[in-house]
């Protein structure tokens, strides 16, 4: 593949492993839990509690589909 | 008199907090990955920072750093989760195997000629966003006291002195086991990025900073939890019902 395209496949790669990594639904649950905690904060509602309980939560999860049955 | 070292030793307090974060991130990652591409991630974001100060000066109270806490610090977390994941099973696999000697089963830290991009990017952003923190700092106490020669000696002071201070601990750091300073660097990681994200939406932490210290002992308690059950479940045992 040509210069420019290999570079932009090659940044796209990087970031992708960068910020999913080999599990996406912790990436997805973090994304899901910051708009969350943005639309509890609009509404005037304690927000600072939810990121941290989903990093516990899914860790967990993550731990447990990745442990050898 | 009294009002320079008042404006020296306040902000050479308050930097010097966000100088520890940032030298956590810097000496943290350079022990994991390896420290050339580390160190050229540091410089490259003191290069920016230095070009960022210097094009905007004092103008620099009004760039909203609100956005950048928030996409710092969720790449951070998303990140540092990985390595948080990654490190609790090998440590609940190993032990602290390594510690005294070499374990030979360990990932090796980066040793090809190319850049290590993941080192560079998460060096260069905890400096960009932490000398940001400190240059704010300067930039109000400074100009709050009217004494930015004070400000900007407290703040550069804190960033040498705690830069120091790593420099001087990273050969500790080196001899702690693989898997155990990656379970280590992805506590820390996440619990930055934790702080900086959830600072980024407008959302107020309980305790301002003293919650990261709050932060930091939740997910070594995590941590600690499911290493237990991870090494539990390898063996074959269950919880009692």
């Amino acid at each position: 593949m040509p210069p420019p395209f290999s570079w932009i496949v090659a940044i796209a790669r990087f970031l992708y492993e960068f910020i999913v990594g080999d599990d996406w639904t912790v990436a997805a649950a973090i994304a899901i839990g910051l708009i969350l905690s943005a639309v509890l904060n609009v509404n005037h509602i304690a927000a600072w509690w939810l990121i941290p309980v989903i990093v516990v939560v899914m860790l967990g999860i993550s731990l447990r589909r990745a442990s050898p049955r | 008199m009294t009002g320079l070292w008042a404006v020296l030793i306040t902000t050479f307090l308050a930097s010097a907090v966000e100088a520890i974060e940032m030298v956590t991130i810097v000496v943290g990652v350079g022990a994991t990955r390896g420290w050339r591409s580390t160190l050229i991630g540091a410089a490259s974001g003191f290069g920016v920072l230095a070009v960022v100060v210097v094009v905007l000066g004092a103008a620099l109270s009004r760039v909203p750093i609100g956005p950048l806490r928030l996409i710092v610090g969720a790449l951070l977390l998303t990140f540092g989760l990985q390595w948080f994941r990654k490190g609790i099973m090998r440590v609940a696999a190993r032990g602290l195997a390594g510690i005294g000697g070499h374990d030979p089963t360990e990932t090796a830290e980066w040793t090809e000629p190319g850049m290590d991009w993941t080192a560079w990017f998460l060096a260069f952003k905890g400096v960009v966003l932490e000398g940001l923190e400190v240059a704010f700092i300067v930039v109000t106490f400074g100009a709050g006291a009217n004494n930015f020669a004070g400000a900007v000696v407290g703040g550069v002071g804190a960033v040498i002195i705690v830069g120091g201070i790593g420099l001087a601990l990273h050969q500790s750091v080196r001899r702690i086991p693989r898997s155990l300073l990656q379970l280590i660097v992805g506590v820390l990681l996440s619990t930055f990025g934790t702080f900086w994200a959830i600072e980024g939406l407008g959302i107020d932490w309980p305790g301002g900073d003293a919650a990261i210290p709050g932060l930091l002992i939740l997910y070594v308690a995590t941590a600690l939890t499911y290493i237990t059950l991870e090494r539990n479940r390898a063996l074959g045992l269950r919880p009692a019902a």
